[in-house]
């Protein structure tokens, strides 16, 4: 099968791959690229690991053709930080341990960064709503949800759009 | 002086045991720079492997024609049982029932044929699905009612628990009744896959880098398909994404193809299975049939139990004989049962072959547990949580000389804490007033009712199979003072590893960035146990900590000579070291020993006291120790759908003296959760050919964040350090809190005997999906008003 050139922001670089015509998103910034935020969970769209943001909306990346990115901008969890600095998302997860084994945190990451974008004050059953279709098998979610309350209390949809 | 000195109470100064510290790996989770397996980089002409599955349930396997697989595009190998150059046997009993690759008898639906290698993942992928396979079908046997109808074949011994005279002690029972309860399987859906990477070296060497929570045996297991020693093989893992049980025995497929592949073609191999055949192939929570009779009286104290758990163990027999085994040991939950009888029956299936899962049959036997109660309470009109309390452990009544502290095993609870559990929470969450305001509630609501429940958990500590206790560790200080922390223990989320490195700190004084945690290898502690049986800080806390004490004791031999010192008055401080009158930094005593030729660096090993297991008699003290708990649930259902919601739980659990709160909380709320999915949302399903029908979350329920319940009050039972000398008094809190989530079930059917006045017990089978709430409800109107 031909590949297909394909050129996108990635993390507010110019990246550039080639890709089969059917090949997804997810595999292009894993194996491609070498962005290792975003991870398989199940390449069905049923669980959320592997979320990214194109042009600000959360979306799947296992779901997600490369070829249909083309000038677009991603976002993944790699990206969040400013060098040093964690973005507040970041801090408020580690600050209310919202990771155990960490494999659901990219993504959960990106669905709240879409949220707080867009909502920089959500109510609970808002955060509870944006981040519905983030499998976490691990914390019961309990400390997810207070971290995003916790990051939107202090600005963080403020500070970063 | 000095003692005067020695008064100083050391351990009352803060160090980072018992602290609220992040989860070591927590910066690089946020980050997303956590290295999982499939995330470390490619190495040079790395290769993909992929399985080729049966797609029949039970049969022999007439002719496999690879033709089409080999000429596929990129495919460089292919490999069946004749490429195994050692046994191809990866069954973990050595029972010699798990061929790596089937030959002839086809055992269940997805059963590996062969493997694929090729360039990229997807032309592995796709060449496996172009085999020619031709099958003599034979009807499987997928449930435990077709097992039985069939002969009833075991994968495995059954156990059999048998204290007193049962027949008569029912025979006297004042009252008696008879039931039988189905309890649910359940997926791990761990959220990172299987998946192994394994690179060759030279003469017979491998490296396996695999997701596993077992490296010891898929070393063991590499080398036995391999044919080389476990010497040659080296097995890693930094960190898991989840386990669960699911990573005990079940990466062992995926590292051993992917070794034989690298071994084969002398290049790197990885094999990662997409999710659905993951979630077909490997082996999930062993669902039950529980059938038993009750003897009782009017006051709703039992006198007898008479429990057969079934359950279906699948292909072969894997973990199934002691995850049955664990089943019987927890069928008393926190319960005296003056005579009791208690067997297994590990029926052979043709379906994925079941396996550890977070509770390890413990979560089934205490179910029945509960089940047992809540039948007396139905037939006594006692609420519940007082046939509960009635029935607890302990007291000094006396029946046939026992007293009421012995178990169905023998062994004496000799650390009861249940009704202290179960009496604070009672009143912390107002469960009475509450229970109260329900019914008045119910009574004025007709399609909405409300249930509350509050149920204890008392889980036993240790592994039944006595030498898995053991653990080893391994401890190096370097000259600038800094540590290097390893032990068998693998790290999946549940943040053994920060536990571990708190010990090894505090037992040095130093901060926690003076210790470096380093990835589980088989190359640095040989012959570990599985981290399984939520013993893993227990174990490698305590081998970590023996290691530090050798070198500490070389440290203060050294110290003692080098300044002149008593060895007594040479003290390890947070930050510093007390050498007599005067306090040096660890830095410099370290390297003051180097100097002079004092090794600093050490083993530690460990084994668990106390402990003994005597099978064929089923007597023994299998447990160190038991972790309890308790949890109230309140849950509101529709009885014109069976739909429901959690509207709050509180739960008190006992963690000892937490070596980590922070970590200690995650879980019990994870717990809690996982347990709740498995008893209420998350249905498996086969088809009548054997194929596994749910396999994604699309068609298998797993709990997301607006399942959660919508109050969640947790607490840590403060000032319970644990009764047994453990690594700091902690206690171990992996599996227990999963059972906590026993409360919901019950609250669902307190929900639903509401349509019956409380007169019918509504006999709720697991997992309450809506259908069976919705069920239950019809039944128990029915029958209330027959
Ligand atoms: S991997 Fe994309 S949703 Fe699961
Ligand atoms: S932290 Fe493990 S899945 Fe969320």
């Amino acid at each position: 099968m031909a590949k297909l050139p394909v050129q996108f922001r990635l993390n507010g670089s110019d990246r550039a791959g080639f890709v089969d015509p059917a090949g997804n998103l997810l595999d292009l910034l894993r194996r491609g690229l070498g962005d290792f935020a975003p991870k398989y969970g199940c390449g069905q769209g049923t669980c959320g690991v592997c979320t990214v943001l194109i042009d600000g909306e959360p979306q799947l990346s296992c779901l997600t053709l490369a070829i249909s990115c083309e000038g677009r901008q991603i976002e993944t969890a790699s990206g969040m930080a400013d060098g040093p600095n964690l973005h507040p998302l970041q801090q408020a997860f580690m600050d209310n341990f919202a990771a155990q084994c960490g494999f659901c945190t990219p993504g959960m990451l990106t669905a709240a960064r879409a949220l707080l974008a867009k909502n920089p004050n959500p109510t609970r059953d808002e955060v509870v709503e944006a981040i519905s279709g983030n499998i976490c098998r691990c914390t019961g979610y309990e400390p997810i949800i207070a971290a995003i309350l916790a990051a939107a209390a202090g600005g963080a949809g403020m500070r970063r759009a | 002086m000095a003692d005067a000195r020695r008064k100083l109470d050391i351990a009352a100064e803060a160090g980072p045991v018992g602290g609220a510290l992040a989860h070591d790996s927590a910066a690089k989770h946020v980050a997303g720079e956590a290295v999982y397996i499939d995330d470390i980089a490619a190495p040079d002409g790395l290769l993909h492997a992929y399985l080729g599955l049966s797609t029949v349930a039970h049969g022999r396997l007439l002719s496999l024609d690879l033709a089409a697989v080999r000429a596929a595009p990129g495919v460089v190998g292919v490999l069946t049982a004749a490429d195994v150059p050692g046994v191809n046997d990866i069954s973990s009993t050595h029972r010699q029932d798990e061929p790596l690759f089937a030959t002839d008898r086809i055992l269940f639906h997805g059963q590996p044929l062969f493997a694929v290698v090729a360039g990229t993942r997807e032309q592995a992928r796709h060449a496996a699905t172009l085999a020619k396979a031709e099958y003599a079908e034979e009807a499987p046997l997928i449930d435990i009612a077709a097992a039985r109808a069939a002969g009833g074949a075991l994968v495995t011994d059954p156990l059999k628990l048998e204290r007193g005279d049962i027949a008569a002690a029912l025979a006297a029972s004042p009252r008696r009744l008879k039931g039988s309860m189905a309890i649910g399987g359940q997926e791990h859906f761990y959220l990172e896959s299987q998946v192994a990477l394994a690179v060759p070296g030279e003469d017979e060497d491998m490296q396996v880098f695999v997701s596993t929570q077992h490296p010891s045996e898929v070393q063991h297991m590499v080398g036995a398909v391999l044919g080389a020693g476990s010497h040659a093989v080296t097995v890693e893992v930094r960190r898991m994404g989840g386990g669960f049980g699911g990573k005990e025995t079940q990466a062992n497929l995926f590292a051993c193809v992917a070794a034989l592949a690298a071994r084969k073609l002398k290049r790197p191999v990885k094999l990662r299975p997409d999710r659905d055949d993951d979630m077909a192939i490997t082996g999930k929570r062993h669902d039950f049939v529980c059938d038993y009779e009750v003897g009782f009286d009017e006051d709703g104290s039992i006198h007898a139990v008479d429990a057969l758990y079934a359950a279906r163990c699948g292909w072969n027999a894997d973990l199934s004989g002691p995850v049955t085994d664990r089943a019987l040991f927890h069928m008393d939950n926190c319960y005296f049962y003056p005579a009791v009888r208690a067997r297994s029956e590990p029926l052979f299936t043709n379906t994925c072959s079941n396996t550890a899962f977070r509770g390890f049959g413990g979560p089934q036997g205490m179910v029945g547990a509960e089940r047992f109660i809540e039948e007396v309470a139905f037939a006594t009109g006692l609420d519940p949580l007082e046939v509960r309390k009635r029935n607890l452990y302990g007291g000094n009544s006396s029946t046939e000389g026992l007293g009421r502290d012995l178990t169905p095993y023998y062994q004496q609870v000799e650390d009861n804490i249940a009704g202290h559990v179960i009496s604070e929470l009672e009143r912390r969450c107002d469960y009475q007033a509450r229970r109260a305001a329900i019914r008045e509630a119910n009574a004025k609501s007709p399609v909405i009712k409300r249930g509350i429940a509050l149920t204890p958990v008392k889980f036993g500590i240790s592994f039944t199979a006595t030498w898995f206790n053991q653990a080893g560790a391994l401890v190096h200080v370097y000259k600038d003072g800094t540590v290097a922390l390893n032990h068998g223990g693998t790290e999946m989320g549940q943040g053994l590893y920060i536990k571990v490195a708190q010990v090894v700190a505090q037992a040095f004084g130093l901060g926690l960035d003076a210790v470096k945690i380093t990835a589980t290898t088989t190359g640095k502690v040989p012959n570990t146990s599985a981290t399984a049986a939520s013993s893993g800080s227990d174990l490698n806390g305590m081998a970590a900590l023996d290691a530090c004490e050798t070198i500490k004791r070389r440290l203060t031999e050294f110290a003692a000579k080098h300044w002149q010192e008593r060895p007594e008055d040479i003290a390890f401080l947070p930050g510093r070291v007390r050498v007599g009158a005067r306090e040096i930094a660890f830095r410099e005593l370290i390297q003051a020993a180097y100097m002079a030729r004092i090794q600093l660096s050490a083993t530690g090993f460990y084994t668990t006291p106390k402990i003994h297991w005597d099978r064929k008699a089923g007597r023994g003290h299998p447990f160190y120790y038991f972790a309890y708990g308790a949890a109230a649930a309140e849950v509101a259902i529709d009885t014109l759908t069976g739909e429901y919601k959690v509207e709050r739980v509180d739960i008190l659990h006992d963690c000892g003296q937490s070596l980590n709160p922070a970590i200690d909380r995650g879980q019990i709320e994870g717990g809690f959760v996982q347990g709740m999915g498995w008893l209420t949302t998350e249905e498996l399903v086969w088809d009548r050919k054997g194929r596994l029908w749910t396999r994604a979350p699309s068609t298998y329920k797993i709990p997301v964040a607006s399942d959660r319940p919508r109050i969640f009050n947790v607490h840590l039972l403060e000032n319970a350090p644990n009764r047994e000398p453990t690594i700091h008094r902690s206690k171990a809190v992996g599996e227990p809190p999963l059972m906590l989530a026993i409360s919901v079930l019950h609250a669902l059917s307190d929900a639903v005997a509401s349509v019956g006045d409380y007169r019918v017990c509504p006999r709720l089978d697991a997992p309450a999906t809506p259908e069976r709430v919705l069920d239950a409800v019809e039944r128990v109107r029915a029958e209330a008003a027959s």
